[in-house]
């Protein structure tokens, strides 16, 4: 512990209460109308796509396009389940065995 | 109740695996930098923000200022303002838990309720009230078996939170067949990619957020004066 107790305390509670600020800033502008304006709606209603789509971008921030042995076990597992989603239609089996998969590939294929 | 609660456990199962060993990973790490598990509690029952608490873990160790601080929580957590333009009406319908609601929406609580159809015969407030519990204390237990059990873990779980990669794949896959228009998943992808080879892995969300709103924004715009433009000449 390198800043002492109050130190600490007060970090934790200055990341925490930016963070609930984030959060709450759209309910905050917003939550106390009656009617949601029009293109609010309309943008509630498209940009969860777009969101989820830079998410995914997100989660293969760190992938090394270098080297193969970094980037194959991402993009294998990723096809994966994409593929065995758009056949099965099953988010845990989907999900699971593409976890499987990449443990498998980083752990005892690309090591 | 009951039947709620199995819905909504079934929803969060992919994220349990993910925040269960990112949680373990955070103990680890704020164990490591000289705090007890009291300290891990508390940072995920306050801050709740995975990758932030990463950061956090750093920001302590070298006693960095609060101006900083909070400088660097704005920053990269900037992305959660757009989470609650989807949810300011839905979020109504949860009563006594809204303020709950608005605080613990994670990227992670966030994609799941945005893919979220109850059965009939089921609230949806009540369900995503529970799904959005349920991960806080995933992440809690997570963290507090880092900070306890430190690198005692007997198995190897390295790869495990790729779960967290494929839950987002699914959802995308999920909301690709349901689209009328792929526009803006594309839109998301493309400013994802460009904005992480402009500015690179730390700071390109925030740009890329912005600039799918701008444009989604403004073709909806143009989408729309074109409507009015055909209403004006009666071809309706």
């Amino acid at each position: 512990m390198t800043g002492g107790v109050g130190y600490s305390l007060a970090v934790i509670g200055v990341v925490s209460l930016c963070t609930i600020i984030l959060r709450a800033f759209p309910f905050l502008v917003f939550g106390g109308r009656k009617e949601l304006p029009a293109l609010v709606r309309r943008l509630g209603d498209v940009l969860p796509a777009s969101i989820m789509a830079v998410l995914v971008v997100y989660c293969f921030r760190n992938v090394d396009l270098q080297e193969a042995g970094h980037f194959l076990p991402s993009l294998i597992a990723g096809l994966l389940v994409a593929a065995l989603h758009r056949w099965k239609k099953n988010i845990l089996l989907s999900i699971g065995v593409g976890t499987i998969c990449y443990m498998v590939l980083v752990q005892a294929v690309f090591v | 109740m009951a039947n709620n609660f199995k819905f909504a456990f079934r929803q969060t199962i992919p994220v349990m695996l993910g925040y269960l060993f990112l949680g373990i990973a955070f103990g680890i790490l704020l164990q490591d930098a000289g705090y007890s598990v009291v300290w891990a509690l508390l940072a995920s029952v306050m801050v709740y923000a995975g990758s932030m608490q990463f950061v956090l873990v750093d920001l302590l160790r070298t006693g960095a200022g609060l101006l900083t601080v909070a400088m660097m929580t704005l920053f990269i957590n900037g992305r959660h303002i757009f989470y609650g333009l989807s949810f300011v009406e839905k979020y109504k319908k949860t009563g006594k838990a809204y303020p709950y609601m608005v605080f613990s929406l994670t990227d992670e609580t966030y994609s799941v309720l945005c893919n979220l159809k109850v059965p009939e015969g089921m609230d949806w407030g009540k369900v995503s009230f529970l799904i959005s519990l349920l991960d806080h204390c995933y992440w809690i237990a997570g963290s507090v078996i880092g900070a306890l059990a430190g690198s005692h873990i007997p198995f190897d779980s390295t790869g495990i939170d790729f779960s967290m990669t494929a839950l987002f794949i699914v959802i995308v896959s999920e909301q690709w067949q349901g689209q009328k228009s792929h526009f803006p998943t594309l839109l998301g992808a493309i400013s994802g990619i460009v904005w992480l080879l402009l500015l690179g892995p730390d700071r390109f969300i925030l740009p890329a957020l912005c600039t799918c709103m701008v444009i989604l924004l403004w073709t909806d715009r143009r989408r729309r004066d074109a409507a009015d433009g055909e209403k004006g000449r009666g071809a309706a």
